[in-house]
């Protein structure tokens, strides 16, 4: 695969990655934007790893999808102390900040 | 242990006293220890006076042309009889070029100078301040508020003690401050009643605005003598380095600091209204001590006053003015107290009359004097009032001399002291002083003959005025017809021998006291050479010009050579004896037998008898010239406090707010919000760092 169109790849998944994050409302979608997230950034880390033909990016990926893990369950927990509290799955009904 | 190494204690000893009894007073008040209280205060300024009089007899034992001996903080001054304490450093400022070109120090030191005049006003301070305080554990026995008395009470003896042995300006100034704020909680110690506490303020505002001439007269000593101790001052004064003008400026701005201190014209508006107070207050400080100030402040500048004739004309003129106008005011005062208040006022412009003559020795001879007259008149009215449950109007009065024999016959001796009647003190400081004024036109000053002639005609008058009011009140109040309410009669006793007995001592004080200063044309005969021990005393604190003018000289001469012809002297005594006689037969005549005199001849003139009875107006006048404008001007200010301060405080307080309420906008709640905010920090960070 050629850099630029790596590089353009993690891009692209991280927009998308974004984009969910801040324009879905239902939380699962979220969770789900924030994993693409770090899927571009494992990416990002793959091209450069074969940019600069050190290993260290690919250990980092795996590194990172460990982590990938951790935040999902984290993220799960949240979501069903928020069905229990509110019975929403809906982020715009978690309005407790507000003031 | 040389007496004058104690000398700091004098002042320090009432001054723990009232710290001890105020911290602790009330506590013991509370649990009916009255007893530890009395005994701080009494001990406290007993020690005082004890210490006090030993440095007196010290100060006499002295061998001046070789004084030895002395602790290492003492500095002898033996051409004036002066030994200075140097206690401690305290303002060492720096050094600063003086007007006329010299090395000026601002270096202040709580310096304390005992010398004969000070001496003089230890004894009269402490004395008649520790006999008053006796007095006062009988008069405020049952009162509120005792320990605060008392530690009030301390407190001024430690302040006037400063005042008294200060020997710079400003360990003075301290003192004269101090006696200013004790005379205020004092009189305004009954605080709950609304006019004692505006008495207290009248008096404490009035002083201050005296103080403002003290304070620029002491600026001006500074600048121009580029030091502040006393002696220093006195002795550049004479010899005669300065301009005139400025020996002039500064003696009549201490002099207007002594007007409100010492309650002269135009400042002596406090002290009728400082009655308020209760009676050994008065006493003590509004007629023998606080008073006395503003005389003893003249007198002890008296190098500065000796080179401006000017100066010392306006100190005589305003003297003898305040004399004949607060004595007329008395005449027709029907409040024990007022009228007393009044004589004080009367008497004090006596005493600068004398200094102003530059009779310092006389002025201060007065002094001396009145403090035990004028104390045991007030002691003796205070006397009377607790009898009278606290009746003070002479009207209601009457034939208490035989109810209150000790009270009566003491109050009869001070009568006498203070109508100048001979052999009793009074006669002999207040003839001195007319005399001196009779001669003024050859003393330091060299006033033009007139105007010591009008001085001296006005004095006498004064005098008349003086014997007539004081037998007026005597008469009034345990003489003539029983004029005394059936309730206060019940309680009609005579005071408790605490009481009494302070009032026999300044009795005997009042009547003896004056032996040690008899006039020239009887100390001509050695029998009575006894009689020049006290000019002789202070004869050492003078500073005496060293201006040799021919013609100053030729009159010292000439004064001298009057002065062995004694007739003159002789022929001036008489006068004033005939005016005290008049006067006494007067009022004699007028309140002893009830007749209609008094009342007929005030309905011949009600114009001016109304116009005495109200004080010629004077405080209205003040009202409405500084008072009203005054207060107008505190309410502007006020308003602008209100308005501009206070709105600028709060203009903040509201631009605060407004912005809290702006960013209330981002805290939406949303977490979707939250996390654009997120996305647009980060995107700014970037662009900062790329």
């Amino acid at each position: 695969m050629s850099m630029p169109l790596l590089i353009l790849l993690g891009f692209t998944l991280f927009c998308l990655g974004l984009f969910g994050v801040m324009a879905r409302r239902n939380f699962i979608v979220v969770l789900l934007s924030v994993e693409l997230i770090f899927a571009a950034a494992g990416v990002n880390f793959i091209a450069f790893s074969e940019l600069t033909g050190n290993l260290t990016g690919q250990v980092f990926t795996i590194f990172l999808i460990a982590v990938a893990a951790g935040e999902a369950a984290i993220g799960l927990g949240l979501l069903i102390a928020m069905v229990r509290l509110k019975n929403t799955a809906n982020v715009d009904d978690i309005r407790e900040l507000k003031g | 242990m040389k007496a004058v190494s104690l000398l700091w204690l004098i002042p320090v000893l009432p001054a723990l006293g009232a710290l001890v009894n105020g911290c602790f007073g009330a506590i013991w008040e509370k649990k009916d220890l009255k007893k530890i209280v009395t005994a701080v205060a009494l001990i406290s300024t007993g020690v005082s006076l004890f210490i006090g009089l030993w440095n007196i007899l010290y100060l006499s034992g002295i061998d001046w042309q070789n004084p030895a001996g002395l602790p290492a903080n003492v500095t002898a001054d033996p051409d004036h009889h002066a030994l200075s304490l140097h206690f401690a450093e305290w303002l060492p400022v720096g050094d600063f070029t003086t007007a006329m070109g010299a090395d000026g120090h601002f270096d202040v030191e709580w310096l304390f100078v005992l010398d004969p005049l000070s001496a003089v006003m230890l004894f009269v301070v402490g004395f008649v301040g520790f006999l008053i305080h006796i007095y006062s554990v009988g008069y405020m026995a049952h009162e509120e508020g005792y320990a605060r008395y008392f530690s009030y009470l301390n407190l001024f003896m430690a302040m006037m003690l400063t005042l008294v042995l200060g020997g710079n300006y400003l360990v003075m100034f301290i003192g004269w401050e101090g006696v200013g704020l004790c005379s205020y909680l004092l009189i305004g110690f009954f605080y709950r009643k609304d006019w004692c506490a505006d008495a207290g303020k009248k008096a404490f505002i009035t002083n201050r605005i005296g103080d403002m001439g003290f304070a620029a007269g002491l600026m001006l000593v500074l600048w121009w003598f580029g030091t502040l101790d006393i002696a220093a001052v006195n002795a550049a004064a004479v010899t005669g380095q300065f301009p005139g003008w400025v020996l002039t400026a500064i003696g009549i701005l201490l002099f207007a600091g002594a007007t409100g201190k010492s309650a002269q014209i135009p400042l002596y508006v406090w002290l009728p209204d400082a009655m308020a107070g209760p009676t050994p207050v008065s006493a003590l400080i509004h007629a023998a001590t606080m008073v006395t100030s503003g005389v003893y402040l003249v007198a002890r500048s008296n190098g500065i006053y000796s080179m401006s004739p000017t100066a010392l004309m306006v100190v005589a003129g305003v003297g003898c003015l305040t004399a004949l106008f607060a004595a007329s005011i008395g005449l027709v005062q029907n409040d024990i107290k007022k009228v007393l208040a009044y004589s004080t006022v009367s008497q004090l412009g006596y005493m600068f009359l004398g200094v102003g003559v530059g009779a310092y020795a006389a002025g201060i001879f007065h002094l001396y004097t009145h403090a035990f007259f004028k104390g045991l008149l007030f002691l003796g009215s205070g006397s009377v009032i607790h009898a009278m449950s606290g009746e003070q109007d002479i009207r209601k009065m009457g034939r208490l001399w035989k109810k209150l024999p000790h009270t009566a016959k003491t109050f009869l001796v001070g009568c006498i002291a203070i109508a100048g009647v001979p052999l009793f003190s009074g006669f002999f400081s207040k003839d001195e002083i007319l005399w001196k004024a009779f001669g003024s036109a050859d003393g330091v000053g060299a006033f033009p003959p007139v105007y010591a002639k009008i001085l001296w005609i006005v004095g006498v008058t004064a005098a008349l005025m003086t014997a007539f009011y004081m037998f007026r009140l005597f008469y009034l109040t345990f003489l003539g017809s029983d004029r005394v309410s059936e309730e206060a009669k019940h309680h009609l006793h005579e005071s408790p021998k605490s009481m009494t007995g302070v009032l026999w001592v300044l009795a005997v004080g009042a009547a003896v006291g004056g032996y040690v200063g008899l006039p020239h044309c009887v100390t001509q005969w050695k029998i009575f050479s006894f009689g020049k021990m006290w000019e002789g005393w202070l004869d050492s604190i003078l500073y005496h010009p060293m201006v040799h003018d021919a013609a100053h000289h030729a009159a010292e001469h000439a004064g001298h050579h009057a002065e062995h012809d004694y007739s003159t002297e002789w022929w001036a005594m008489g006068v004033s004896v005939l005016a005290a006689a008049i006067g006494i037969i007067v009022a004699s005549r007028w309140y002893v037998k009830e007749r209609d005199i008094p009342s007929k001849t005030a309905a011949r003139t009600p114009g001016l008898y109304r116009t005495m009875v109200n004080k010629y107006y004077v405080d209205e006048l003040y009202g409405s010239i500084f008072i009203r404008p005054f207060v107008q001007m505190s309410r502007i200010a006020s308003e602008i406090d209100k308005w501009i301060v206070d709105g600028t405080v709060n203009v903040v307080a509201y631009s605060n707010e407004l912005f809290g309420m702006l960013l209330r906008f981002f805290q939406t709640g949303y977490i979707r919000n939250y996390g654009l905010f997120f996305l647009l920090g980060v995107l700014v960070l970037l662009f900062f760092f790329l």
